[in-house]
């Protein structure tokens, strides 16, 4: 419960982002403001400002007002409000970790059912194809997609998703991941196909939809289910490690890995930059894996029995 | 003329938040000075250590383009004229080197004749001779130099060398007589700018038994004041005292001062800074961090020097591509970027200064004027952002979308957002591409690429205005189809062209009257086609060990390694 309720206001925070620029900082998180000024303690005060000591080399944006009505966490280098940027980052990584996790569960479900109560020819194809992605290191894959996607965009038939579109990294992180939740399926409906209620089902005619559906889907939902959270966590990492690495989110939008990267350049004189967002992921990937590991709990009557030895 | 890249990127690198004149600091180093001290043997002796997180590529002076080892080469090789070894303006002076004076220049324009000093020595032991230097000039074509097909094919011969190196002997183009020492030099064409093509590195005057291939890691024999004694790629680049050299003349090859010079490599700059800083390294190479200029600026002022550069950080538009074959489009982009606020992201207004105009201030032909900005003046005055939306409604390109191109460092992706975030201010639908150095400068180049707007920065080879106008915005220099179109914003303008080669034929009889016309050349292209936004000139810094004196910088090759002290 403590996970979720921590997820929960994470994603409430991240949902008032537009409320927060808009009402309270009046700013645009989105468009550079390098020759922009605040009123900080009565003073009007450069956003970006030019160092004059010394040589007078260097330019620092202003560091956390902590006043929740103007760069509570400070400029980034263009001169944009972190916290502003902080929340609608929250908002891209949690809905590119949520939907490529969904899309993905989706994906390895179809798949591995079929692979697992097909058998035969389907299964070994399905399975080589899971073997090929899963030889490939993880963010290999994802990256060499990435390059690739977010020069020109992805034209799948008629449908065209441009360079900067969410849904890239959104479909590239669903893809690489689909045979980590794909794999365990297949072998879990290949042992649920042998059971007898499943060889009466089809002993009484059963159509393979029907028990796919009715007999097989309920019995593996629970896998699935255990398996969301834990996606979202790891899919929301995969995509702040994308962003860093800036193939993830385009700019001008924000993720928190985007923020990061941001940040880098700035960590020996704005370190808050990136060790805020750095600290939001690590909030929320323990939030979902302390949900994900009660779900399995609330699922699996033996890890249950296990965690009150 | 078609410029390889290799030697931009890295100065593009170097410059990621280098550069300049400052006068503070210009005060306070002998930068300010354009004369040499007179040499100082009590200075002598040490081993200095310069520092670079990686290697500068192929050690061979004839086939490197990268300003990391070209510094080095200045004390290393010689050609047979050299620029000029003295901080300051005169260090874009031309002056004879292996040669005994300037060339006698005859057949209006295209012979030259120099007459080779004698007993001079390779740092292996061999005197100097014409037939070196015909095969130095063999071994151009040979080794497949990158400005061989630009530079070199003027020579009598050349075009044929370009196309079949293996047997290049350049008949006719470059006549030695061992009986009198000279070296005739003959020419298709006139050229002002031959002289200093021989000054670069290119034109180092190696032994005629130097391999007649990229030499690698082995090092070549020079004349220079040291040798390369050891390269190892993945460590190390040492320099020791060249024992054949005697110093013929110093305006052209001085006596350095430490007895070793080494180059680590493998250090990330952030460590390169605090060894710098621990007195364990005496120089950066690198591009220094951004978020470390406030405390070095403050706490090691007396260790770092700022120097102006003759460069540009521009904008080219493609010209030839919607939106941007709209001049008005172009003339909006121009008035609404912010050039100071470009050089914030840059750095700050100590490492930069706004760039109008595309010849760089202090530059020949340079004429101070500003046509796109908020106000009237000659100097930048701030952008105007009414008129640049109004011009995007009137030229009918409201809505488009524009790609920009830039590299994915970080200054440079940051230069890049700011300009999507001023496009869209004005009425486009802006992405920003970020590419690896790697490939960035040549794909910009391509027009299969369809790229609208790219961030790019150029570097002089050599002090002429042509170096810049020609090469970047002249038909010449634009390939479609090509990697290798340096005139990157496409603009062909048959007109100027004849203005651009009637500019070049006056410099060979009346440079003043040549530079003159050069600098209205830059008024008309910014005036009738703004093909670019001229963003800032950025400015270079060196920081260097607590130990280290006689700073002094060429504003042609930058810092003389050789003429520090670590004594």
């Amino acid at each position: 419960m403590a996970g979720l309720a921590v997820f929960l206001l994470v994603v409430t925070i991240c949902l008032l982002a537009p409320v927060y620029a808009h009402d309270i900082a009046h700013v645009n998180p989105f468009a550079s403001n390098l020759q922009g000024t605040i009123v900080l303690h009565g003073k009007v005060v450069q956003l970006l400002q030019q160092n004059t000591q010394g040589l007078g080399l260097g330019v620092t944006p202003i560091g956390p007002t902590w006043n929740i009505s103007h760069y509570f966490l400070g400029a980034d280098n263009q001169g944009r409000d972190v916290f502003a940027r902080l929340l609608y980052g929250g908002r891209s990584s949690l809905l590119i970790g949520a939907a490529s996790a969904l899309i993905c569960c989706l994906a390895a479900t179809i798949l591995g059912l079929a692979a697992g109560y097909f058998g035969g020819p389907i299964d070994w194809v399905l399975s080589r194809i899971f073997d090929i992605i899963w030889a490939f290191p993880i963010y290999l894959l994802a990256i060499s997609l990435s390059v690739v996607l977010l020069t020109s965009g992805l034209q799948i038939g008629f449908i065209h998703i441009g360079p900067g579109s969410l849904m890239l990294p959104i479909l590239i992180i669903a893809a690489v991941f689909v045979p980590y939740v794909a794999r365990p399926l297949r072998g879990i409906v290949l042992s649920l196909r042998e059971r007898e209620f499943i060889q009466a089902a089809i002993g009484s005619g059963a159509s393979d939809y029907r028990i796919l559906m009715k007999e097989i889907l309920p019995n593996a939902a629970p896998t699935i289910i255990v398996f969301l959270p834990l996606m979202v966590a790891f899919n929301m990492l995969t995509e702040s490690a994308l962003s860093f690495l800036s193939i993830g989110v385009q700019p001008p939008a924000a993720s928190w890995g985007t923020i990061i990267n941001d940040g880098l350049g700035l960590l020996y004189t704005r370190p808050v930059v990136a060790i805020a967002p750095g600290l939001m992921i690590v909030v929320t990937a323990v939030a979902l894996n302390i949900l994900g590991d009660g779900a399995r709990d609330a699922f699996d009557p033996k890890a249950k029995l296990r965690g009150s030895i | 003329m078609n410029r390889f890249y290799s030697m931009k990127w890295v100065r593009v690198l170097l410059a990621t938040l280098v550069t300049g004149s400052l006068g503070l600091v210009a005060a306070s180093s002998a930068s300010a000075s354009n004369t040499s001290l007179p040499y100082q043997s009590a200075h002598a002796g040490g081993t200095l250590k310069l520092m670079a997180s990686t290697a500068g590529g192929t050690l061979d002076p004839q086939v490197n383009y990268t300003l990391q080892y070209w510094q080095l080469y200045q004390a290393t090789y010689d050609g047979l004229v050299s620029f000029h070894k003295v901080a300051g303006a005169a260090s874009f002076e031309v002056v004879p080197d292996l040669a005994t004076a300037l060339p006698k220049v005859t057949n209006g324009g295209k012979t030259y004749t120099f007459t080779l000093r004698k007993g001079i020595k390779f740092s292996n032991g061999k005197t100097v001779t014409v037939n070196d230097v015909l095969a130095s000039f063999q071994r151009i074509f040979k080794v497949s130099n990158p400005n061989a097909g630009t530079w070199y094919s003027s020579i009598v011969g050349g075009a044929a060398c370009v196309t079949t190196p293996a047997t290049c002997k350049l008949t006719g183009g470059v006549v030695v007589n061992a009986a009198t020492n000279k070296v005739t030099i003959n020419l298709v064409a006139p050229d002002a700018e031959f002289l200093d093509q021989l000054a670069v590195p290119f034109g180092s005057i190696l032994p005629a038994s130097a391999p007649v291939k990229d030499a690698g890691t082995t090092p070549i024999p020079g004349t220079g004041a040291y040798e390369f004694s050891k390269y190892d790629p993945n460590h190390q680049l040492t320099m020791v005292r060249n024992p054949h050299f005697k110093v013929w003349s110093a305006a052209a090859q001085p006596q350095g001062y430490p007895n070793e010079i080494d180059m680590v490599f493998g250090s990330t700059v952030e460590s390169e800074v605090t060894a710098v800083e621990n007195g364990q390294g005496d120089w950066v190479f690198d591009p220094l961090p951004s978020d470390r200029l406030q405390q070095l600026s403050t706490k090691y002022a007396n260790q770092l020097h700022v120097n102006s550069l003759t460069a540009i950080w521009y904008l080219p538009m493609n010209t030839n591509l919607a939106p941007f074959n709209n001049f008005m489009a172009r003339e909006a982009v121009n008035y609404a970027i912010n050039k100071t606020a470009a050089i914030a992201l840059f750095g700050g207004s100590q490492l930069a200064q706004p760039a109008c105009t595309i010849l760089p201030p202090g530059f020949p032909g340079h004429v101070d004027f500003c046509y796109y900005q908020k106000g009237t003046g000659t100097t930048y005055g701030g952008p105007d952002i009414a008129k640049a939306k109004a011009l995007v409604k009137k030229s009918g390109t409201f809505g488009q979308s524009v790609g920009i191109v830039v590299t994915n460092d970080s200054v440079n992706e940051a230069v890049g957002q700011y300009v999507q975030s001023v496009l869209n201010s004005i009425g486009y639908k802006a992405t920003i591409k970020p590419l690896s150095a790697n490939i960035q400068f040549n794909y910009i180049q391509n027009t299969k690429n369809k790229v609208q707007i790219s961030l790019s920065q150029w570097y002089q080879d050599y002090p002429a205005a042509s170096d810049f106008l020609k090469v970047l915005l002249s038909c010449q220099g634009f390939h479609p189809g090509s990697d290798n179109s340096i005139n990157i914003a496409g603009y062909c303008n048959k007109a100027i062209d004849a203005k651009m080669n009637k500019a070049e034929a006056l410099g060979l009889t009346n440079p003043t009257a040549a530079n003159a016309l050069w600098g209205q050349i830059d008024k008309q292209l910014m005036g009738t086609a703004a093909p670019w936004v001229p963003l800032f000139t950025p400015k270079q810094i060196d920081f260097v060990g607590k130990r280290v004196g006689n700073y002094q910088f060429s504003r042609q090759f930058y810092m003389y390694v050789d003429q520090l002290w670590v004594k």
